[in-house]
């Protein structure tokens, strides 16, 4: 697998400058890679390019050497909001996937089984999703896209509209989750801490130019742990970088 | 029971009424005002010789399969003015207007090209439904939220499965009661349709009881209409409706 970000330019029709300019960038099989950057500089922008769900200015995103035209399941998103269906519940929510890709009843409830077990949501499979927690309902999208067991898995801020003490239990689950199913994740965040704690590699991205403003590998060793010194240290530089950026 | 006990003092209230106004002082003439008592009798009298059972079935059956008819096309062209950004800029606006049209308004042409017969009404019927109908459905797939359609779409959706597993229940809730309405208006375009042609059915038998000077059938017919109207409401729309919204948590009770 290979995901390939190529001079990948993106210019709203009433902005004066390009949000995204010249991204170039290579997600490799298994990486975890974590985008920051302040509010506005386009994170959520270069997101949707990937998914699909937006179209480049000029550039492009390339997935096994192929351009992406549209969206699709080899780049399953998981959304700040969850987007979960209210009138399914929680399994048949995670089963969604599956049954438009036509796998078999069977199949469908064993991966299912096997995804709700691993966000600790099995219990609560039968329930309908305006009875679960805000986040409860995360872990079950998150059960949705990894039983697509995509490509590459985007997600955008998906713990930021929850309480701080959920959301920290959350990318505990999933760093957790990460190394047991090395699954190659392109995540977004606007919080240096998360991408500090869940990431192989830290990508800057600066509101002023659109463009990368610096690249930070992590070489923590997992699990990691937000009061080690070293997770203090790293996570001091890149929040200084990240506001060097914003004005 | 407090809506029975409320109807019965409505009943005794008319009743006294037409005591005092046209038996005591004369205000009113007898044949121009009802009362409990004649439409009782009128009732009794229609019944045994099954001209209100007659009446009612028929025009139960020409409602419901004019409303199916509206349904169709109606979902059709609600559908259509939704897909295309010609038509939901040019047409729809059109749609809107016609939709305002009383159903009134369509007999001359119905009468003109079917002539008195059963596709008049239902002609009549469908044209005062189906605009409405298409109205909904547009509006109800407009408002499904762009997350679900972005979701599906990055699950791996195609066009034919986004419509048929995400759109059509998103917007289920809203759909419902568009048809509602849509009923409502199919129920009163029929009996535009009705009074004005020949054939048997409630709209006919209110005609009759109008050319008898028989106002007691007039009302008579009058309470049968909304009674019919209200019992396909609560029976099949609210019934639905209900359903709908509780298994999605979207009502107070459980």
């Amino acid at each position: 697998m290979s995901l390939i970000l190529q001079g990948l330019c993106k210019r709203f029709d009433n902005s004066e400058k390009d949000t995204l300019h010249e991204i170039d960038l290579e997600v490799k099989s298994g990486e975890f890679v974590c985008i920051v950057g302040a509010s506005g500089c386009g994170k959520s922008t270069l997101l949707n390019l990937v998914a699909g769900l937006e179209q480049p200015t000029s550039g492009k995103v390339l997935l096994d050497d192929k351009e992406v035209k549209g969206p699709g399941s080899d780049r399953t998103v998981m959304f700040q909001e969850h987007g979960l269906f209210p009138w399914l519940s929680v399994a048949e929510n995670v089963k969604f996937g599956m049954k438009l890709a036509g796998v078999s009843k069977e199949q469908q409830e064993q991966k299912a089984k096997y995804y709700l077990e691993m966000v600790n949501l099995w219990d609560y499979r039968d329930y309908p999703i305006h009875q679960v927690s805000g986040g409860m309902r995360q872990r079950t999208a998150l059960a949705r896209s990894l039983t697509m067991e995509s490509k590459v898995l985007l997600m955008d801020e998906p713990f930021s509209a929850l309480d701080k003490q959920t959301s920290n239990r959350l990318r505990e689950e999933l760093q957790r989750i990460w190394m047991e199913t090395k699954q190659t994740i392109l995540f977004i965040t606007h919080s240096v801490e998360e991408a500090v704690y869940l990431a192989d590699r830290v990508v800057v991205l600066s509101p002023n130019t659109g463009k990368v403003a610096e690249v930070v590998t992590v070489e923590l060793k997992r699990p990691r742990h937000v009061y080690a010194p070293e997770f203090v240290e790293l996570r001091h530089k890149i929040l200084e970088e990240v506001r060097g950026e914003a004005v | 029971m407090g809506f029975l006990l409320f109807l019965v003092i409505l009943v005794a209230a008319w009743q006294s009424c037409y005591w005092i106004g046209v038996d005591l002082l004369g205000l009113w003439k007898p044949y121009a005002m009802p009362s409990p008592v004649g439409v009782a009798q009128s009732f009794l009298q229609l019944c045994e010789d099954g001209e209100l059972f007659q009446a009612t079935a028929n025009s139960l059956l020409r409602g419901i399969s004019g409303y199916v008819i509206a349904v169709i096309i109606g979902v059709a062209l609600g559908l259509l003015i939704n897909r295309s950004r010609y038509l939901q800029k040019n047409l729809k606006p059109l749609v809107l207007g016609i939709q305002t049209l009383p159903s009134v308004c369509w007999v001359p042409f119905s009468i003109l090209w079917f002539g008195l017969s059963t596709q008049a009404i239902l002609f009549v019927v469908v044209m005062g439904a189906a605009f409405s109908i298409a109205i909904s459905v547009d509006n109800a797939i407009k408002n499904v939220q762009p997350i679900y359609t972005k979701a599906a779409l990055t699950l791996g959706a195609t066009k034919k499965q986004l419509y048929l597993h995400v759109i059509l229940p998103a917007c289920l809730p809203e759909l419902v009661t568009g048809m509602k309405q849509g009923w409502s208006f199919a129920w009163r375009a029929l009996m535009a349709g009705e009074v004005m042609t020949t054939s048997i059915g409630l709209g006919q038998t209110l005609i009759m009881g109008r050319d008898l000077a028989d106002i007691n059938q007039v009302m008579l017919v009058m309470l049968v209409i909304v009674l019919v109207g209200i019992i396909i409401d609560k029976c099949i729309f609210s019934v639905a409706e209900q359903r709908i919204l509780k298994k999605r948590g979207l009502t107070g009770g459980n």
